[in-house]
């Protein structure tokens, strides 16, 4: 079977981004999204240590230690951004001002529930950063991921084991090996890398799952 | 409080200066659990904090703090950041409590009181004030007039209205009516002290 990369998934998350659409990129996997947003179309992103109107990666020397991402890491602001503060930049996400926010995963349930923050483990030291707010604020929570663990487990679930980020806030599961929506009526695959067939994703899943075009 | 999202707006010179005070016995509130060497990681260090309210101590630089968990001398409660930002707000704006919907159904929400609101769940959550806020703006006036800097504004705001005692630590000392009214970010109301550390500014692009 082909798998996506995850060049290819950040592109399969961008193409469904339109024109006009706030969105906050979570830290890690999703930040690549922002390099393959379609050219012709405006769309604002939004960190939420405060900014609206988040530019790329400034060039080398251009780095400025007071206009970062929330992963910390030096951007730059279009012409038109503006900065804020805290209480402004969650009034955004909870507010449900922020049209889609795209966010990795440990586990999906198939109802949307999302766990992404901890893993449980006892001598971990947990953190949670925006996470819960970001889940629960956006008008669509999208979680990009690979649907496997490294051992083979779905991250797809019928309800996650991990502790919970949010009750069902995901709406839609983009992976290397197919796009999933997700909510009160399950999961239905809505778009296959090649080779894969609904057949074969329930057998990796271990979960009934609804074809393109099928109701659950 | 310390205002600062990792570095960015973190006021390092007063923290410093707190060190050099030698107090101790400390409750911080702040986004992390301080970044490499400086700042809230240093007041850490020093062993100065004994509880720390944040939203994510645990980075590829908080070595110190996680170093103080581990050894069981430092007390975390872990607040979503949003969550924190609203308690911080709720505090400065005299709320009682707030509703947020940010954690139910989470362990960060256990034991907690919940209501259903026009069909939807939320959480009661309680202010987060402080004896001291230590921030770090851009320019200030004698009036306690602030503006901020690009991403080093974040938590500064708020903080400033959440303490008994709101320091400043600011680039530039300004005379009063240099800085805009239309763009005043912190009204002096809410800020106690100001102090001038002209080598605080980072970065060279205004």
């Amino acid at each position: 079977m082909n798998r996506w990369t995850r060049e290819q998934i950040a592109a399969r998350v961008a193409r469904d981004i339109p024109e006009g659409a706030y969105v906050n990129l979570g830290i890690g996997l999703p930040t690549r999204i922002a390099d393959y947003l379609p050219a012709d179309r405006e769309i604002l992103l939004q960190s939420e240590n405060g900014l609206l109107g988040m530019g790329p990666a400034p060039a080398g020397g251009d780095e400025d230690p007071e206009l970062i991402n929330a992963g910390k890491q030096p951007v730059t602001l279009l012409t038109g951004g503006s900065y804020f503060h805290h209480a402004d930049s969650f009034a955004m996400m909870r507010g449900g001002h922020i049209d889609i926010c795209v966010l990795g995963a440990f586990q999906v349930s198939t109802q949307g529930d999302l766990a992404n923050w901890h893993t449980g483990e006892k001598d971990s030291i947990p953190a949670v950063g925006g996470a819960m707010d970001l889940a629960i604020g956006a008008k669509q929570t999208f979680v990009m991921m690979e649907l496997l663990t490294k051992s083979g487990e779905s991250k797809l679930v019928s309800h996650c084991t991990y502790p919970l980020t949010g009750i069902a806030c995901v709406s839609r599961v983009y992976t290397d090996l197919a796009v999933f929506e997700v909510g009160a009526r399950g999961a239905r695959v809505i778009d296959l890398a090649d080779g894969m067939s609904v057949d074969k994703l329930s057998v990796l899943t271990k979960l009934t799952l609804a074809g393109p075009g099928q109701g659950v | 409080m310390i205002g600062g999202f990792g570095t960015a707006g973190m006021p390092d010179e007063l923290i410093d200066a707190l060190i050099a005070r030698g107090v101790g016995d400390l409750t911080l509130v702040n986004n992390n659990a301080g970044n490499a060497e400086s700042g809230v990681a240093a007041l850490i260090a020093a062993g100065r904090v004994r509880k720390i309210i944040c939203s994510f101590p645990r980075q590829s630089d908080s070595h110190h703090f996680d170093a103080r968990y581990r050894a069981g001398e430092i007390e975390l409660e872990l607040v979503p950041q949003g969550n924190l930002a609203a308690r911080i707000h709720a505090a400065g704006a005299g709320l009682g409590a707030i509703f947020t919907p940010t954690g139910y159904g989470t362990m960060l929400a256990e034991g907690k009181e919940t209501r259903e609101i026009d069909g939807r769940q939320y959480v009661l959550e309680h202010p987060i004030r402080a004896d001291f806020a230590l921030i770090k703006a851009h320019r200030g006036d004698r009036w306690g007039n602030l503006v901020y800097r690009k991403t080093a504004r974040n938590f500064g705001p708020i903080m400033a209205m959440a303490a008994r005692t709101t320091i400043a630590q600011v680039s530039e000392i300004v005379p009063l009516g240099d800085i805009d009214p239309e763009t005043v970010v912190t009204p002096g109301i809410f800020v106690q002290r100001v102090v001038a550390v002209p080598g605080s500014l980072q970065g060279s692009k205004q």
